[in-house]
């Protein structure tokens, strides 16, 4: 601890010492270092005052320039995204087009009115024409007055005037043709005197005669109204044994009072169902080996690919197997 | 024998196996006017009703009936049709059951008979069996019906148009694809020439099937656009037939509710001014698709629903609501009201000026209305609320709103009053204010906070005046008054 103090007191008059001895060095260092300073601080200051005119300028252009933008986005929204006056001129088109289609429908309604007034009104004459045609006995004559002109009236009523217009009605009626159906399928029926055209027009008398021997008026229609005979093999259908066994059929079905075939009774007995095999009867089909074919067939086994060739032909014996045995032996 | 079972028809039926019995082999005599009108019987007796019909299939006289329609005379083709027409109408199940019987094709044989008679029972009968669901209409199409539907269209017997017309609905009206046959042989065009025909059923008919074409999807309904329809289709709104006005405006909706554009094409046209005149004209269910026509279009966009309003459609639906009757069609203008309301405060007063929404509120709280009603115009209320703006409407809505709703309105109180001072002392002055401290909020929820921003609006002294009890605490304070005697 002395030592401390008394190293602290030393260094501090050294230091004293020293700067006594060298004041003008110090004095001269103290300057330099001043001049340096001073050059350092100055340079400084210039980036300083450089960067904050920078900072000052890109405000400002940064200020201007939202100042565009904003002018161009309010424009931009007013012209393009929702146009106030555009918005007005067409909710103006759309009531001035309902206005237009409203009168226009107007129209239409009153236009069907008066046609349907004017279509109920011409009915109304039809009828009261055909009533005066009716009544047209009711005219009033020369010495008799009628029902309508009564003389004590000053004018006949309308109903005189309108049966003095009045063609009379006859009570004929035109009768109406009985269409006779004729089906198209049947060619007789065409060859009748009715299919033929006669002509209304009689020819006129003074007609020059034609040249020639003619033949007899009743062999030409005779001939022209031959009736077909055709072939045996045209006049039968294609289908007619198929056609007359339907036919058949159809009249059975017509008869019969119950469908089901009438069994004999030696059968009566036959009524058990025939159960199958479970082996010939699996989910599949009855498994085709062993009725179908013999040989078993696993073509992974196969050493190639040809089958087996017939180098003999087979026994004749055997293509007749079951063929050449009696009927009684059961086997076919 | 003839006359014995023609006049068997009328009866009621008991005992149905034995008639059949007795006509079967009718069907196949000789003479063919029994032939006729036994099947002429049997087709009435199946008309009547869905047992008999069962009775007939039992009875296995389909497939006779099948065989001969492709032989004999077109009196008998058109009593056979007619027979297979009444079958086929009851119930899926007997459809299926004739068609099974493979009476599809002799029934499109007949349709390119002659005869129109013939033709009309075929297409009916197809009509009728492809009415039930869209298996049986592919069966038919499947069949190749739709193609000679179309040519049975361009015949000029009205009644063959007609009945061809309704067969081509009922096949359509299933699916897409179905409609996409149908179009895929050009039936819009001549349908679509068909609208301009006086006739009111045949009318009724072509705009049931252009409407059944256009509901599946966008594509249709631009190709019935595309043919030209507007504004002929307008016209049909003026029409005297109830039920021509009733599938007119159905059309109209099924093409304005699928894309804005459409709904556009509608506005431009001047069908929504059409439309609201045909509102007016009529009563009950044939308003129904007008109401749900403007709803629809007013749901797009706001430009549309302010379109709507200028057309007038607004008080139109007002009335349509307070006067109808029917819980369904009620609902339908509510929902119709809160679509054009919804969108921005302009939409919103205009729904208000008209006085509807206490209507909706007496609708909400009404216990008779059904819960489509309820949910209906509770939403319309919430939506129309929250944009509306027009405070003399919302004033009614404090006195008589359930907590839920009320919620709504003083918000809209709180936002309204801070920036406008004549709203302010109007509010004061028609006893808003007064009510607003009637409330009983819990003390951090939505509602207390709506209280006080409003509260915070007004001088403090007004609040006070206006809080429940001042009167009493007035009252305690002259009480507890001492006065200076001198």
């Amino acid at each position: 601890m002395a030592t401390l103090a008394r190293l602290q007191a030393r260094a501090t008059f050294l230091a004293h010492q020293y700067y006594f001895r060298s004041r003008h060095l110090h004095r001269v260092a103290t300057t330099i270092q001043k001049w340096w300073r001073s050059y350092l601080g100055r340079q400084q200051y210039q980036v300083v005052v450089k960067l904050a005119s920078c900072a000052m300028k890109m405000n400002l252009y940064n200020a201007m320039a939202v100042r565009i933008q904003r002018r161009w986005r309010g424009y931009r929204i007013r012209k393009y995204c929702f146009n106030y006056f555009y918005l007005k001129e067409y909710l103006r088109a759309v009531s001035e087009t309902n206005d237009a289609i409203r009168e226009a429908l107007e129209e239409f309604a009153e236009m069907k009115e008066r046609e349907e007034k004017k279509a109920d009104l011409e009915r109304e004459e039809k009828k009261r024409d055909y009533q005066a045609r009716k009544m047209h006995y009711l005219l009033s004559t020369k010495q008799i007055p009628g029902i309508y002109n009564s003389p004590f009236r000053k004018d006949p009523d309308p109903w005189e005037l309108r049966l003095q217009k009045a063609k009379p009605l006859t009570c004929h009626r035109p009768k109406v043709k009985q269409k006779r159906y004729i089906s198209l399928s049947s060619w007789l029926a065409c060859t009748s005197a009715r299919s033929f055209p006669r002509s209304e027009i009689l020819p006129p008398i003074d007609r020059k005669r034609c040249q020639g021997p003619f033949r007899d008026i009743t062999e030409v229609l005779e001939q022209r109204y031959k009736p077909l005979e055709p072939t045996l093999r045209v006049a039968e259908p294609i289908d007619e044994l198929k056609v007359a066994r339907e036919e058949l059929r159809r009249q059975e079905w017509m008869r019969n009072v119950n469908d089901n075939m009438f069994l004999p009774f030696s059968s009566h007995h036959k009524n058990k169902k025939y159960i199958p095999l479970m082996h010939s009867s699996s989910k599949y089909g009855p498994n085709s080996y062993g009725s179908q074919h013999f040989r078993d067939e696993n073509p992974r086994k196969w050493i190639c690919d040809k089958d087996f060739q017939t180098v003999l032909p087979s026994f004749d014996l055997f293509s007749k197997y079951g063929k050449s045995y009696s009927k009684a032996g059961q086997i076919i | 024998m003839h006359s014995f079972t023609k006049d068997q028809s009328p009866w009621i039926p008991n005992g149905q196996a034995g008639v059949m019995s007795l006509l079967r082999p009718l069907l196949l005599d000789v003479v063919p006017t029994i032939q006729q009108t036994a099947a002429l019987a049997l087709g009435r007796l199946a008309n009547y009703n869905n047992d008999l019909a069962e009775a007939v299939v039992k009875g296995d006289i389909l497939p006779q009936l099948v065989y001969s329609l492709a032989e004999q005379n077109r009196f008998y083709k058109k009593a056979a049709a007619f027979v297979l027409r009444a079958v086929g109408k009851h119930s899926p199940q007997l459809a299926q059951a004739i068609v099974d019987c493979g009476a599809l094709d002799t029934l499109v044989i007949c349709l390119e008979d002659f005869d129109p008679g013939v033709k009309e029972a075929a297409a009916w009968a197809l009509g009728y069996i492809a009415r039930h669901n869209a298996e049986l209409s592919q069966a038919v199409v499947d069949a190749g019906a739709v193609p000679l539907l179309v040519l049975c269209i361009q015949e000029p017997e009205i009644a063959l148009k007609r009945v061809a017309a309704s067969a081509l609905s009922d096949i359509s009206k299933h699916s897409p694809e179905l409609a996409q046959t149908v179009v895929d042989v050009g039936a819009i065009a001549h349908l679509a020439q068909m609208i301009l025909n006086p006739d009111s059923k045949l009318k009724h008919q072509v705009l049931s099937a252009l409407s059944q074409i256009a509901k599946h999807s966008v594509d249709l309904a631009e190709m019935v656009v595309e043919a030209e329809i507007f504004p002929v289709v307008l016209t049909c709104l003026k029409d005297k037939d109830e039920y021509v006005k009733k599938n007119a405006s159905t059309l109209i909706r099924e093409i304005a509710k699928h894309t804005p554009e459409l709904s556009q094409l509608i506005v431009n046209a001047g069908g929504v001014a059409a439309v609201i005149d045909c509102i007016g004209s009529c009563k009950g269910n044939i308003r129904l698709p007008g109401i749900m026509m403007l709803g629809y279009v007013a749901a797009h966009s706001e430009n549309l629903a302010m379109a709507v309003i200028i057309s007038k459609g607004v008080p139109q639906l007002s009335v349509c609501l307070s006067e109808e009757p029917e819980d369904h069609i009620k609902a339908a203008a509510a929902w119709a009201l809160g679509q054009i309301g919804r969108h921005t405060p302009e939409h919103a007063r205009a729904v208000a000026v008209t006085n509807t929404l206490p209507v909706l509120l007496s609708l909400y709280m009404s216990t008779e209305s059904s819960e489509d009603l309820q949910v209906k115009s509770k939403k319309a209320i919430k939506n129309i609320l929250q944009k509306c703006t027009y405070l003399p409407a919302l004033e009614p809505f404090l006195y008589d709103a359930p907590p839920n709703i009320l919620k709504h309105v003083v918000g809209q109180f709180s936002k309204v009053l801070p920036h406008d001072s004549k709203a302010r002392r109007l509010f004061v002055t028609s006893g808003g204010l007064k009510k607003i401290q009637e409330i009983k909020a819990e003390p951090e929820s939505l509602l207390q906070e709506y209280i006080n921003s409003i509260n915070n609006c007004y001088p403090e002294e007004i609040v006070r005046y206006y809080s429940p009890g001042y009167s009493d605490t007035l009252l305690q304070r002259v009480d507890s008054y001492q006065p200076i005697t001198n």
